[in-house]
């Protein structure tokens, strides 16, 4: 490929625009891909940072750094963060504003203009969280469920928070408006349904949920704003109104939220692993079948929030037997990532490194969320650290994970620049052996009976909440190490070729970084998106 | 796109046919609730209510014109709205 | 940029918002719904304080609008631009008279000392509260949207005048037209669910 194009960064689109305009104004998705990542980054150090200082807290009985009241209001603000402005804009914002038009073969998404509408969207909420955090009487100390009554009559900043996250909410619907056209209507030429990467699939299934679901928690959190300056009295049973609908309505949106957040990691995974492997994905039509009926199933689940709730047996009952149903899906992807590597030719580096402890940690996450999808051994954990543990290892193992793999692996495609090796490996390490000695221990205070959200614990307690909190500490030296790692590839400038891994898909068929319009020359689709021969076979000429 | 897509006119004669089932249907609606008619009320209103909705929907708003992607989806809608309110059932009708 | 403009992608993608449009109403049928089957018999002596005679004529307003609205769209494609005009600025009128209708119902409600946290209310059945809530939520909510259908329709009607819109491109009035049906559909369920639940 000649260099003689210029990439998307000395191009400006809309052309004409010059400086900071050029940014700001930009319809051009990996522009806007790279704008939320910079917010994401600085969002998501930020609520690293909060939670460290969480279990710092914790490590010793009585207050260690900060006051019940503050602790409150940081586990609140550590939860929305992390939920509303990292985990479920990281990936689609990020990589699939930046991949899922390339991997179809398009020059961009299909509204652009909408798509920096959203950006724009995104960061305000931002920017309503912050004013959240210094107006008036402080941030929330509900947790980011902002479950009624307490929500209703507690005297924090509730109404300008549940603002933020409606507009974020927005943004994510957006989105997802976006994707979808872009992905009916976009596609190249001779691109069918399957010939359409995984990545792209997984953002496909992802942006119905965005659509369909959203909107449930927007309306409930405008009845939350309803309630505290009107006092309508719809979910105070004294008023004749019904707190559990409150759960109903949130668990609506934010059971599927999470497979708004598991989902597109789940793409980045099914990318990463044939690329090392060099083989066809093992059963793509599976996967692909999967992450639909992942987005279907998930949002039949919702009330498995709520087995302590007080709601009908009946319920119960149902729900856990649905929650069930997830697991098979799920299985079904993990299954296919195995067999991939099954007798393939590994070619270890640090995407894999991360795709692989993904796989292990989301394990780890999906079987204990069996635990606690079943209704009797819920009841035991309900509430406690073991549920903190789960969904960390979900969203933090999972999908974090997930978005290092993805950082590493388009990395070298976005900036033409490729990271150095083993700093990213030992960072790596550093913050795997970090997550086990971070969220093991909660299992165990969870099932000896620690609940979570709580300030203070009983002596027996506080080996456990120590250990945690050590683990904690090299959890984040470890990320932290990725990160300054990745940063430090801007100053040591190696130059990424462009397809450093051994790509089938589209966005290697491209310079790094990409030009404008993507795609110099018409791209070409392979009836098979994962056909490795020609990789293989350029790799045998090298030698 | 290679289809070139054929836009559909309809005729304001036509529409206003549909106008005139519309509230015919609403009168319909209103003259039967002066009516009791027991556990049935409800269901009778929003039958009317669904029909009127439908023929809103096929011919003011032409889904019955719109490709295979819009009518799928939409019904999806549906049924996903369906679900949400007939699973919370399960709780508020057993408890 | 010589592409021709894809109107299939446009009308998918006003489709999908007004998906979520919906769900968004959606959360509040569900709350409905609920309460319905927990208050049946307030739901009734509720629906009995309204006056059926104002919604059903703010549901013929509302219906004759989503016509003229339509047939807007059949007059650009004639290229009829008088037409046109003349009947989104019906429709807009129709809009201006629902929430006029509304303004009267909402009064004569408070007057009756029927509002979020009146005496009334508070110390009356618990499920009327919850009936009342809700409807002045649902209303409210849909009132909202009649007002931003309304504004869509203005700015389509702007865009025609100054032949931004013409019978090759209509993509704006034909999603304004969407979204005003969208209202009226709304309307067609809010109606009989408070109206004629007796």
């Amino acid at each position: 490929m000649t260099t003689e194009h210029q990439s998307f960064y000395e191009t400006p689109a809309p052309a004409g625009l010059t400086g900071i305009k050029a940014w700001l104004l930009t319809h051009d998705h990996k522009r806007l891909g790279l704008m939320y990542l910079w917010a994401v980054f600085f969002w998501l150090i930020l609520a690293l940072f909060l939670g460290l200082a969480l279990r710092t807290e914790l490590m010793s009985i009585g207050e260690t750094i900060m006051s019940a009241e503050v602790y409150n209001a940081t586990f609140t603000l550590h939860g929305v963060i992390m939920i509303f402005l990292f985990v479920i804009p990281a990936i689609p914002a990020i990589f699939g504003n930046f991949f899922l038009p390339i991997q179809i073969g398009a020059d961009d998404v299909f509204f652009p203009r909408l798509n920096l509408f959203s950006w724009y969207l995104f960061m305000i909420g931002g920017f309503f969280a912050v004013i959240a955090l210094f107006a008036g009487d402080g941030f929330p100390d509900t947790g980011w469920t902002f479950y009624v009554p307490f929500s209703v009559s507690t005297e924090s900043n509730v109404s300008l928070t549940v603002t933020a996250a409606f507009i974020l909410g927005m943004s994510s619907m957006l989105t997802g408006l976006n994707f979808v056209t872009t992905v009916h209507r976009m596609r190249v030429k001779g691109m069918g349904w399957m010939q359409i990467p995984l990545f792209t699939w997984s953002l496909y299934a992802t942006a119905w949920v965005q659509i369909l679901a959203t909107p449930v928690v927007s309306i409930t959190f405008v009845l939350i704003i309803l309630e505290r300056f009107l006092n309508i009295g719809l979910f105070d049973p004294d008023k004749g109104g019904d707190p559990l609908l409150y759960q109903h309505l949130f668990w609506m949106y934010s059971h599927p939220a999470v497979y708004i957040m598991i989902l597109p990691g789940m793409g980045v995974i099914s990318e990463i692993i044939p690329v090392f492997s060099r083989k066809a994905i093992f059963g793509y039509k599976g996967i692909v079948v999967s992450s639909m009926a992942i987005a279907i199933a998930g949002s039949l689940v919702w009330a498995h929030h709520m087995y302590t709730s007080g709601m009908s047996d009946v319920s119960v009952f149902v729900f856990s037997l649905l929650t069930f149903l997830v697991a098979i899906p799920t299985a079904v992807k993990v299954f296919s990532w195995i067999s991939t590597m099954y007798k393939g030719s590994i070619l270890m580096t640090p995407p894999l490194l991360l795709s692989l402890v993904f796989i292990y940690l989301f394990t780890v996450g999906g079987l204990t969320g069996l635990v606690l999808g079943a209704a009797g051994p819920d009841i035991h954990v309900h509430d406690t650290q073991f549920v903190v543990s789960h969904f960390h290892f979900t969203m933090f193992g999972g999908t974090g994970f997930a978005f290092f793999a993805a950082l590493h692996f388009w990395w070298p495609k976005m900036f033409g620049i490729m990271y150095n090796f083993k700093r990213a490996y030992i960072g790596i390490i550093l913050a795997t052996i970090g997550f086990i000695f971070h969220y093991i221990p909660m299992f165990i205070l969870g099932m000896q009976g620690m609940p979570r959200r709580y300030y203070d614990y009983l002596p027996q307690f506080e080996t456990g909440n120590f250990l945690a909190g050590f683990g904690g500490y090299l959890v984040v030296a470890g990320v932290m190490m990725m990160f300054i790692n990745l940063f430090l590839s801007f100053r040591e400038k190696v130059e990424a070729a462009a397809d450093p891994w051994g790509g089938t898909t589209l966005e290697w068929s491209i310079p790094s970084p990409p030009p404008v319009h993507n795609f110099i020359d018409e791209p070409v689709v392979k009836d098979y998106p994962y056909d490795f021969s020609e990789v293989i076979m350029r790799s045998k000429k090298e030698k | 796109m290679s289809e070139h897509e054929v836009e559909h006119q309809l005729s304001y004669g036509f529409l206003a046919l549909i106008l005139a089932g519309l509230i015919v249907l609403t009168g319909v609606t209103v003259g039967v609730s002066y009516i009791d008619w027991g556990f049935l009320n409800v269901p009778i209103a929003l039958f009317v209510a669904s029909s009127k909705a439908t023929l809103v929907l096929l011919f003011f708003m032409h889904i019955k014109y719109e490709g295979l992607v819009i009518k799928v989806s939409f019904i999806s809608t549906m049924f996903f709205l369906a679900i949400m309110i007939s699973f919370t059932f399960w709780d508020v009708a057993f408890r | 940029m010589d592409k021709p403009v894809d109107k299939t992608g446009i009308k998918i993608g006003m489709w999908i918002f007004l998906y979520s449009e919906i769900i968004l109403f959606g959360g509040l049928f569900v709350l409905y719904a609920v309460y319905f089957h927990m208050h049946p018999e307030s739901f009734v002596e509720g629906g009995l304080k309204l006056d059926r005679i104002f919604g059903a004529i703010n549901t013929l307003v509302l219906l004759v609008s989503s016509f003229t609205v339509a047939a807007s769209i059949t007059a650009i494609q004639r290229s009829k631009k008088m037409h046109a005009i003349w009947f989104l600025l019906f429709s807009i009128g129709c809009g201006c008279v629902f929430l006029i209708i509304k303004y009267f119902e909402w009064g004569a409600k408070f007057a009756k000392d029927l509002y979020p946290n009146s005496d009334t209310l508070l110390d009356g059945e618990p499920g009327l509260n919850v009936f009342f809530g809700l409807y002045y939520t649902i209303t409210g909510l849909h009132g909202l949207h009649v007002i931003i259908g309304m504004v869509l329709l203005l700015i389509s009607l702007i865009l025609v005048i100054k032949n931004k819109v013409t019978a090759e491109r209509y993509a704006m009035l034909e999603n304004s037209g969407l979204y005003w049906h969208l209202v009226d559909l709304i309307w067609i369920f809010v109606f009989p669910l408070f109206y004629l639940v007796l």
